[in-house]
């Protein structure tokens, strides 16, 4: 006969009700993990659907996600050419916030070339970028219609294509132009700047008696064109060609030494550890506190519990009860709480976390080996109440 | 071979110029089937004895032998297992209802025999059998808080039976109960008494209980102060 389950039976209401309490509390702890997981996957998306083997960003950063990186566009033709080397693509990315139905909207707006990587990673309604200009690809969570519109910089884009999910590293839906219109969103100048810039530029050369009219005309349209050019990339990914050797490209592409070639690996690092180092130890820190708070709460249960039970205690040991039955009482009901409760948040949080507004991964190692922690938070905690319970004389059973 | 020998059994609680000498210099001895009253005034030290026999209480001075075993000699006796003592040869019936209100009637007297290595279907045969013996066939899967006083009393016999058990020790089992049920209870510790060959103790305050009984201790001040078989009384 199990007395821990009896017992239970018994005084079912309080039982289940501690045991949501602490189940709720459980649910956070794991929604906080799930969350953990969660920034390393949004962290890592853009890195896992592209499948670069070198990302190129400017030297002295750690582009183009954790910190911002320009190079030439036409960097990517002298890459191509690096021995190893079998495909680059040049991405321009942004963070827009803009105004949508009358609330700020924020989405991670990728430029790419059409026909080489670094696009969508699956298209699951309409179609992908066909054209040169104004179409765009939008991520399935940002709630866009095919066919809608929306007004990035000095144009309209219209909606060809949704695609699965798919989120920057600060967990914005990312969507998707060519690379040429997320140059010109991101580099093109308001028209008020240009003609200011040109008139100043205009003045300066003018002013500068040495230069014949026609040089004068040549060196101003120049510069002109220069401070205006949008071409401009925030990285360049490359893919090595079979049995190419990583270090070895890597080194011959930062011989040009305005870039830096980043491995898949070096960036994962860059964006696992750095980037949600910080959130990874907040978290850290509040699940350690909550699981400190359950096993107060736990073992005060516990002690509580075997204090109500001084007399069935002492009344086991006056009929000769030994006492692994009296600690299997108690810590088997210390046990059954925790598992109840960690059932409890386990299924709160199955249920729930789609609707989370960051993303919760629930990775099967952290959710066992929280389950191992309750169990040991719950055999520590029951240590009191057993201790109590060894302590009660069998003479407690006969007082009136 | 007796089932209860107490000599010079003394049993001093507190220390200093706080002890009390609740019990002083108890000789006696119980044949199995014996059925013995424990009579006297509050505070005489009946409980104590009780349970100091019953190996709840160390007793301070003298000696205590359960059938045939010695269980205290100036405290306990040095390799005695005093909760297997209480399991395999005693039985405790309380005037507190001291079931447990979390278990069944049947799952009350279960426990005892389940503790005392009974597989689970044998404590169950067992305990039904006993709850019918003592006309509790109906209530098997009440909690104790839906028995009458009458009806916990004698779940409470069915769990001190239940390992026929050589001593069965009753602190007031009647004392709960009206004058009818009390009968009732003492009647059936007696016919228990001679069917398992127990011996039995029970304290009481109520004179009118010891009619069936075989021997009368009477207990003033600690001390054993008359002993009379029930033939004297006649
Ligand atoms: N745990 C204890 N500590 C100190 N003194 C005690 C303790 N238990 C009993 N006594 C004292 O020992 C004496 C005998 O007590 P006991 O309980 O044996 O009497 P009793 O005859 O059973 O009384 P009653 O008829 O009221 O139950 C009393 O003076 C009591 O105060
Ligand atoms: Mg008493």
């Amino acid at each position: 006969m199990n007395l821990a389950i009896r017992d239970i039976r018994y005084h079912r209401g309080r039982f289940i009700l501690t045991s949501v309490g602490l189940g709720l509390l459980l649910g956070v702890v794991i929604s906080m993990g799930g969350i953990y997981r969660g920034l390393i996957a949004d962290a890592l998306a853009i890195l896992n659907a592209n499948k670069a083997d070198i990302w190129v960003v400017q030297q002295g950063t750690n582009g183009p996600f954790a910190e911002s990186s320009r190079i030439p566009e036409e960097s990517r033709y002298r890459i191509a050419t690096v021995p190893g080397v079998a495909a680059v693509s040049a991405l321009a990315f942004q963070t827009i916030q803009i105004e949508r139905m009358g609330k700020p909207f924020r989405f991670f707006l990728i430029g790419y070339a059409p026909g080489s990587f670094g696009g969508p990673p699956s298209i699951i309604a309409g179609r992908g970028i066909s054209q040169k200009h104004y179409e765009m690809v939008v991520a399935r969570s940002m709630s866009i219609g095919l066919g809608e519109k929306l007004r990035l910089g000095q144009n309209e884009y219209s909606v060809v294509g949704i695609s699965d999910n798919i989120v920057s590293s600060g967990g914005d839906p990312a969507a998707y132009v060519t690379l040429a219109d997320a140059q010109e969103i991101q580099f093109k100048k308001s028209n008020h700047a240009i003609r200011n810039e040109r008139a100043k530029i205009t003045a300066n050369v003018a002013g500068n008696n040495s230069l014949s009219q026609q040089q004068a005309e040549l060196l101003t349209q120049n510069i002109i064109a220069s401070t205006e050019s949008t071409h401009t990339v925030n990285s360049v990914m490359v893919r090595l060609a079979p049995g190419a050797d990583l270090k070895e490209t890597q080194e011959r592409i930062q011989q040009w030494n305005y870039l830096r070639a980043i491995s898949d690996e070096e960036q994962t690092a860059i964006l696992a550890k750095g980037m949600i180092e910080k959130a990874r130890m907040q978290l850290g820190l509040f699940r350690v506190i909550l699981l400190i708070i359950s096993g107060v709460i736990i073992s005060l249960i516990i002690y509580t519990s075997t204090l109500d039970k001084i007399r069935v205690i002492a009344t086991l040991k006056l009929i000769g009860a030994q006492n692994r039955v009296i600690i299997g009482m108690i810590l088997q009901q210390s046990l059954l709480m925790g598992i109840l409760a960690y059932g409890i948040g386990y299924v709160v949080i199955l249920l729930t976390y789609e609707k989370f507004p960051r993303r919760i991964v629930l990775e099967t190692f952290d959710l066992q080996s929280l389950f191992v922690i309750v169990m040991a938070i719950c055999m520590i905690s029951s240590f009191v109440g057993i201790r109590k319970a060894l302590k009660v004389e069998p003479a407690e059973a006969l007082g009136g | 071979m007796y089932a209860i020998e107490v000599d010079n059994l003394t049993k001093i609680y507190g220390k200093g110029e706080t002890a009390v000498t609740a019990l002083q210099d108890a000789t006696f001895k119980v044949k199995p089937g014996e059925l013995v009253a424990i009579l006297g005034p509050s505070g005489s030290g009946k409980t104590t004895l009780l349970t100091c026999i019953g190996l709840i209480n160390e007793p301070t001075y003298g000696r205590v032998v359960i059938d045939g075993t010695i269980v205290a000699d100036g405290g306990w006796h040095s390799s005695i297992d005093l909760k297997r003592m209480r399991r395999e040869k005693l039985g405790f019936i309380f005037q507190a209802h001291n079931l447990i209100p979390f278990l069944t009637a049947q799952e009350n007297v279960m426990v005892a025999l389940e503790i005392n290595g009974l597989t689970r279907n044998d404590a169950k045969r067992r305990s039904i059998e006993l709850l019918n013996a003592l006309n509790l066939g109906h209530r098997i899967n009440n909690f104790p808080s839906a028995l009458s006083g009458g009806e916990s009393q004698r779940v409470a016999i069915a769990r001190a039976l239940a390992n026929r058990p050589r001593v069965i020790l009753a602190d007031e089992p009647t004392a709960a109960l009206d004058t009818e049920n009390g009968k009732n209870v003492m009647d059936l510790l007696k016919k228990l008494a001679v069917e398992n060959n127990s011996a039995i103790m029970v304290v009481t305050h109520d004179h009118r209980m010891v009619e069936n009984f075989d021997r009368i201790l009477e207990v003033s001040d600690g001390r054993i102060v008359g002993e009379q078989s029930i033939v004297d009384i006649n």
